[in-house]
């Protein structure tokens, strides 16, 4: 698949920001191999360039498209602002890795 | 009728109908407590080879076959489901069984509640024997992704059964369930269902609930049946299909009676061929096997038609974009705080989130982290995730133009049939490109239903899709149907 124009080379650097962006603490050996394979993906996804999409209107959703067209009344309905019971604080806390029963707890956020 | 058929050796079995099975259970022939139990001992025998079950919920299972067998003793009338063993793929969730996503980031973690789909199945009278294996938060197309192992495909052992719901499609095929639920966002149920010869239904975007569902890319993310049989998979999607309030997408259009529907004529019904689905890289004897069904269609009275969907070849690149953008977000909450694991080296909050994560996440995983964030990423957001949206937009609008001339399209499944582990797994590249002809359906939010079409010839299963429009459920099953027909199923 031709890589057209705009496709990137991705260097080492920015995988590593990327990985910042996404919280990830890659391991030093990790990210020659990401490097490689972002690489790979985004030159074949450079492709969609072919293809020109000045007029078209991103679509996020396919609930959009439904309710424009013939099947009407599904979808994307806003649920009513009501209080509605939720799950019990015990049981979820439980499967927290830390907890004071009450609030879940994490190490120091800003350190001295 | 079915204990003779439980204590044979054979791997591959088709599991009896939800129809036969019910009928014993409903006359005293059968006792849905025996059944849970032969199942959980063909699971004991096969399990260690195929790894498809990565929990068992047997206590719930066998207090809910009870509540079956009571009131089947005095002849009171029963669920849809009342007693039909099926399995839960493990990113769906059941309260207080262990909930993984076939992570270790999920190792241990037991969720307080049920999905919807969970719930349906077992007010029906379904009985739930377990969670299944799965690629890691179902990224992946061979099931290799997950941190529990890969399933290995009981028709071959040596090769995968297809991904990211492989162990559903597995667990049908080995007849380790009746029927089992899988997830579907880019092919994630049809491929493997394909792989392992047995029937999955992608539902319509909105036709089945999603509350309780490990999300992964929430504007692609379906929940649908496997099962060993047309009929089966349409009685099921009857069950967990419909509007839940937990669910914003979910729609309030009524559910299909498409078991009833599945039996239709399919006499004068157009089915579209679109070209472009049998182009380069599909496999000939795959080709073969869906010329095969195709010609079943038209030798039942169905009219064929050629049409072209010429942005197909797009799919691909837009869709890795639209659903590693949204796995980015979407698991940015696993981060050590509230469930899952925390990396015991942390020193603070920052390095708390960076090493749980790190540890936690296999590489296929973080490579679609990655990939999602940098294409949404300041610079790039206009590139990438833009560019892919409004290509999908495109591929939605040549879908509904397509179906206003033909009521539906037949495509193969997969380009090839299963293949060996460990065949694609250092190249991601190649295996995204299994999911060719399913990611289409997905981007556009329609339906459709794989169904085996023929073998190749080593035996492998060959899979046909069969897509219709938004909410066309009843007219997919039928056609799948008639395929499944004509080789007197």
């Amino acid at each position: 698949m031709g890589a057209s124009a705009v496709s990137v080379q991705v260097s080492l650097e920015e995988v590593e920001r990327v990985a910042e962006l996404a919280n990830l603490d890659l391991e030093a050996e990790e990210k020659p191999r990401m490097q490689r394979d972002l690489n790979a993906i985004l030159d074949y996804v450079a492709q969609l360039n072919e293809l020109d999409t000045a007029n078209v209107e991103p679509m996020s959703q396919v609930s959009e498209l439904l309710n424009a067209g013939a099947d009407t009344g599904h979808g994307i309905a806003l649920r009513q602002d009501a209080l509605r019971p939720s799950l019990e604080r015990a049981l979820v806390m439980e499967e927290a890795p830390e907890t004071d029963g009450a609030f879940f707890k994490t190490p120091k956020v800003i350190e001295r | 009728m079915m204990g003779t058929d439980l204590t044979t050796e054979t791997l591959v079995e088709k599991p009896a109908t939800i129809a036969t099975l019910r009928e014993g259970i409903a006359a005293g022939a059968i006792l849905a407590t025996e059944l849970a139990e032969q199942y959980y001992a063909r699971i004991a025998a096969h399990n260690p080879l195929l790894n498809v079950y990565l929990s068992l919920t047997k206590e719930r299972a066998l207090e809910q076959a009870a509540r079956v067998d009571a009131p089947a003793a005095k002849g009171e009338e029963l669920g849809p489901l009342a007693g039909i063993p099926v399995g839960i793929k493990d990113v769906l969730v059941m309260q207080g069984a262990p909930a993984t996503a076939g992570s270790a980031i999920l190792k241990g973690y037991e969720p307080p509640y049920d999905a919807t789909a969970v719930s349906r199945l077992e007010a029906a009278g379904a009985v739930l024997l377990g969670k299944i294996n799965c690629d890691e938060f179902a990224m992946g197309s061979s099931n290799e992704n997950s941190a529990y192992g890969p399933v290995r495909n009981p028709i071959d052992t040596e090769r995968v059964p297809g991904g990211s719901s492989g162990g559903s499609a597995a667990a049908v095929a080995a007849n380790l369930a009746v029927a089992t639920l899988g997830t579907d966002t880019g092919g994630s149920i049809r491929q493997p269902a394909s792989f392992c010869g047995v029937v999955g239904v992608l539902p319509t975007y909105g036709r089945v609930p999603r509350f309780g569902l490990i999300a992964f890319a929430s504007s692609l993310d379906r929940v649908g049946p496997f099962a060993g049989n047309v009929h089966d998979a349409a009685q099921v999607l009857e069950v967990i299909a419909g509007f839940d309030a937990n669910d914003a997408t979910s729609s309030q259009l009524p559910v299909g009676d498409y078991a009833d529907q599945s039996e239709k004529d399919v006499k004068g019904l157009r089915i579209g061929i679109p070209e472009e689905y049998f182009g380069e890289g599909l496999d000939s004897e795959v080709r073969k096997a869906v010329e095969t069904g195709i010609a079943s269609l038209e030798a039942a009275g169905c009219v064929i038609k050629r049409i072209s969907l010429k942005h197909t070849k797009y799919a691909i690149p837009a869709y890795y974009l639209v659903a590693t953008a949204e796995a980015s977000a979407n698991l940015a909450r696993f981060d050590g705080v509230r469930y899952g694991h925390r990396s015991s080296k942390a020193t603070n909050l920052s390095s708390m989130y960076r090493l749980s994560r790190e540890e936690g996440f296999g590489p296929e995983v973080k490579r679609r982290i990655l990939l999602g964030t940098y294409a949404l990423s300041a610079g790039y957001y206009d590139a990438y995730y833009k560019k892919a949206q409004q290509v999908r937009r495109l591929l939605a609008e040549e879908f509904l133009a397509a179906f206003a001339g033909v009521d539906a399209i037949v495509t193969p499944t997969a380009p090839t049939a299963a293949f060996k582990l460990g065949e694609k797994t250092d190249d991601p590249l190649a295996m995204y490109l299994a999911d060719i002809y399913t990611v289409t359906a997905s981007l556009a939010g329609i339906c459709g239903v794989t169904v085996p079409c023929g073998v190749t010839s080593s035996g492998l299963p060959v899979g046909m899709q069969v897509l219709a429009a938004h909410f066309g459920e009843g007219t997919a099953f039928r056609v799948a149907r008639a395929v499944e027909a004509a080789q007197s199923v």
